[in-house]
């Protein structure tokens, strides 16, 4: 998919197309980016060099803010995992069953992208606090969700769940069922079906989803801060530091923790996106 | 598309630009201020702010429209640095008023000397709201760094609330205890006690009233009236400390912006009638205490005796506090990183 980007795009430019506009949309789109990304990141960096790199390498590698990346990047990593996994099996479920308000789920998916985080939040420390529906049958046990790293890891679970979901979702539409049909005729067992017929076929799109819940939970503000505790050293994310920076009036400080956040993530998408597209070549004949 | 949706999306186009028209021959006539103030405020200005139109009216014969912003004081404060329109601000603690001038220049450097009482009309304290009955029997300040107490603030960090906490604790152990060593020991105790540390006051309010977390909450003295009136009457008690900070929350008219919009009168004679009997019932009413001795005695029932020592006499003002104790590296930094030590 990815290596057809660069010819795509030479023989639109030389030839005619069908619907033409290839200037006025290119240079739209140049624009449009530069407006609402390249120069607030631009400025982000540039403002960031503006301290010593003393200064930046004080801020970024304080012992608080590097347990914050801990915790950050981990239950980023783990909500994204358990994502990959559950929004496979929903996915599929949307996909090849059918069942009575198969519609109202499907759309139920869609939530975490436009309730207010805030909600999300409260409605999450409601169910899990050690006096809440869930959390208390917890409790007995003596395990504590609201208020630990579990805590954390539950509300960035809940915001990545429909990337993953809706990024499989019509690749697995597109998955003729013809295809498992003939693998089961030619012997195939049924996991032999699934480990070389359908993931490969899903990996692509699985990637890209677990990269994009993986982002989304990394910048994630509104809701963990309700659900966890904000515990310097223990429960404390790194936007939130990032937050408390700016409310002392250390622009310099959080741009640096900004950047750390910005780089770190690029890098791990740039892995994210290096996978997907050896599974592409790998997988397609 | 059928011809009713395209009627309607013309009747709705219609309206819209007739609302605007309205809108804007309203504006004629009418003088627009924006009060920037902190999370606490809101249902007192609300009840101001008619007053104030009313006698605006009554007065000059002109209608006044006053849109009121709230959030963290911190946070409003760097709203109106980047550029937010106030007319006045109304915050919680002079620092955040201050950084108005010192890194925009909004105001002159005697802001604070133009109204009386510091400019503060109204005043409050930090109490300790605790659970109805009292049952871990809390009594005072000594009582929050027990092993058995859980206790519940914001974090000092980003809450222009939980910096007079903190400063409450502090100085009530530096005047008990006598050394800045012994305060600094026993604000770690008290922050060891701490099981969740919430960004902003209302939602450490909410996790100590809604989740049921923590045996005592320290407050504004106004939101432990609210939380004892509105939020759970008969759940909790206000427990009022032998020693505790007068917190003086400031106002002020922001001069840049007042000039560029001619403004000035209008938002002037707003701040000055925080000061008349009216207002200063209504600030009592809302939990605050009256500036006005005569007003504040009217309220002597609601408001016990206290205590009262002020930040410029214990912290040298709040530049110094500020730096001393919630910067990076200050007192509050080592208080957490011991705390993680030892967790």
């Amino acid at each position: 998919m990815t290596t057809l980007a660069p010819s795509s795009f030479l023989r639109s430019s030389r030839s005619r197309n069908v619907i033409p506009g290839f200037g006025i949309t290119m240079g739209f789109s140049l624009l449009y980016i530069t407006f609402l990304f390249l120069i607030p990141v631009g400025g982000l960096l540039l403002f960031t060099m503006t301290q010593s790199w003393d200064q930046f390498w004080r801020a970024i590698s304080h012992p608080q803010v590097v347990a914050s990346y801990r915790l950050s990047f981990g239950a980023s990593l783990i909500g994204a995992t358990i994502n990959l996994v559950f929004g496979l099996l929903v996915s599929w479920v949307l996909v090849r069953y059918q069942f009575p308000f198969k519609r109202l789920v499907d759309a139920l998916i869609d939530l975490p992208f436009a309730l207010p985080t805030a909600v999300a939040g409260i409605a999450l420390v409601t169910l899990y606090a050690s006096t809440g529906w869930v959390g208390q049958y917890f409790h007995v046990y003596g395990i504590r969700i609201a208020y630990t790293q579990i805590g954390v890891v539950i509300a960035l679970t809940y915001i990545g769940l429909p990337f993953v979901v809706r990024t499989v979702q019509p690749v697995l539409e597109d998955l003729e069922s013809e295809l498992e049909e003939a693998s089961a005729a030619l012997g195939a067992s049924r996991l032999t079906t699934i480990r070389r017929v359908i993931l490969p076929a899903l990996m692509p799109a699985l990637l890209t989803g677990y990269a994009l819940a993986f982002a989304r939970a990394l910048g994630e503000y509104g809701s963990v801060v309700f659900i966890s505790g904000n515990l310097p050293y223990l429960t404390e994310i790194t936007p939130l530091l990032i937050v408390a920076k700016a409310e002392q009036y250390d622009y310099q400080g959080a741009a640096a923790i900004g950047t750390v956040m910005l780089l770190a993530a690029f890098v791990m998408l740039l892995v994210i996106n290096g996978l997907q597209w050896w599974s592409t070549r790998r997988f397609s004949h | 598309m059928s011809t009713l949706t395209t009627r309607f999306k013309h009747l709705t186009a219609l309206g819209l630009v007739a609302l605007s028209l309205g809108a804007f021959s309203a504006q004629a006539q009418t003088v627009n201020l924006l009060n920037v103030s902190y999370d606490p405020t809101r249902e007192l200005y609300r009840e101001y702010n008619e007053w104030f139109a009313q006698q605006w009216r009554d007065e000059h014969g002109q209608s006044v429209n006053i849109r009121q912003s709230h959030g963290g004081s911190g946070s409003q404060a760097r709203s109106v640095i980047d550029g937010l329109d106030a007319d006045v601000v109304t915050l919680a603690l002079a620092y955040d008023v201050d950084a108005l001038r010192q890194r925009a220049d909004l105001i002159p450097a005697d802001w604070q000397e133009r109204l009386p009482g510091n400019s503060s009309p109204y005043t409050s304290t930090i109490v300790l709201l605790v659970r109805a009955g009292n049952p871990k029997n809390i009594q005072d300040w000594d009582d929050l760094v027990r092993d058995d107490v859980q206790v519940i603030t914001p974090n000092p960090k980003t809450s222009g609330g939980a910096r007079w906490n903190y400063l409450a604790a502090w100085g009530y152990a530096l005047e008990e205890y006598g050394s800045e060593e012994a305060a600094f020991e026993f604000v770690e105790k008290v922050f060891a006690n701490v099981p969740v540390l919430d960004p902003a006051a209302r939602g450490a309010t909410n996790t100590f009233v809604q989740r049921g977390i923590g045996d005592v909450f320290i407050s504004w003295e106004n939101e432990a009236f609210l939380a004892v009136e509105q939020l759970g009457r008969g759940q909790f008690e206000i427990v009022v400390p032998s020693v505790s900070i007068l917190a003086e929350p400031p106002v002020t008219v922001v001069d840049a912006n007042v000039d560029r919009k001619g403004t000035r009168a209008v938002a002037e004679a707003y701040l000055e009638g925080l000061y008349t009997d009216d207002a200063q019932r209504l600030a009592g009413k809302h939990f605050y205490r009256p500036s006005n001795p005569d007003i504040a005695a009217e309220f002597s029932d609601q408001f016990p005796d206290v205590n009262f020592f002020g930040i410029d006499d214990v912290f040298g003002g709040w530049d110094k506090a500020q730096n001393d104790h919630f910067n990076d590296g200050g007192h509050f930094d080592t208080i957490l990183e011991n705390i993680a030590r030892n967790r």
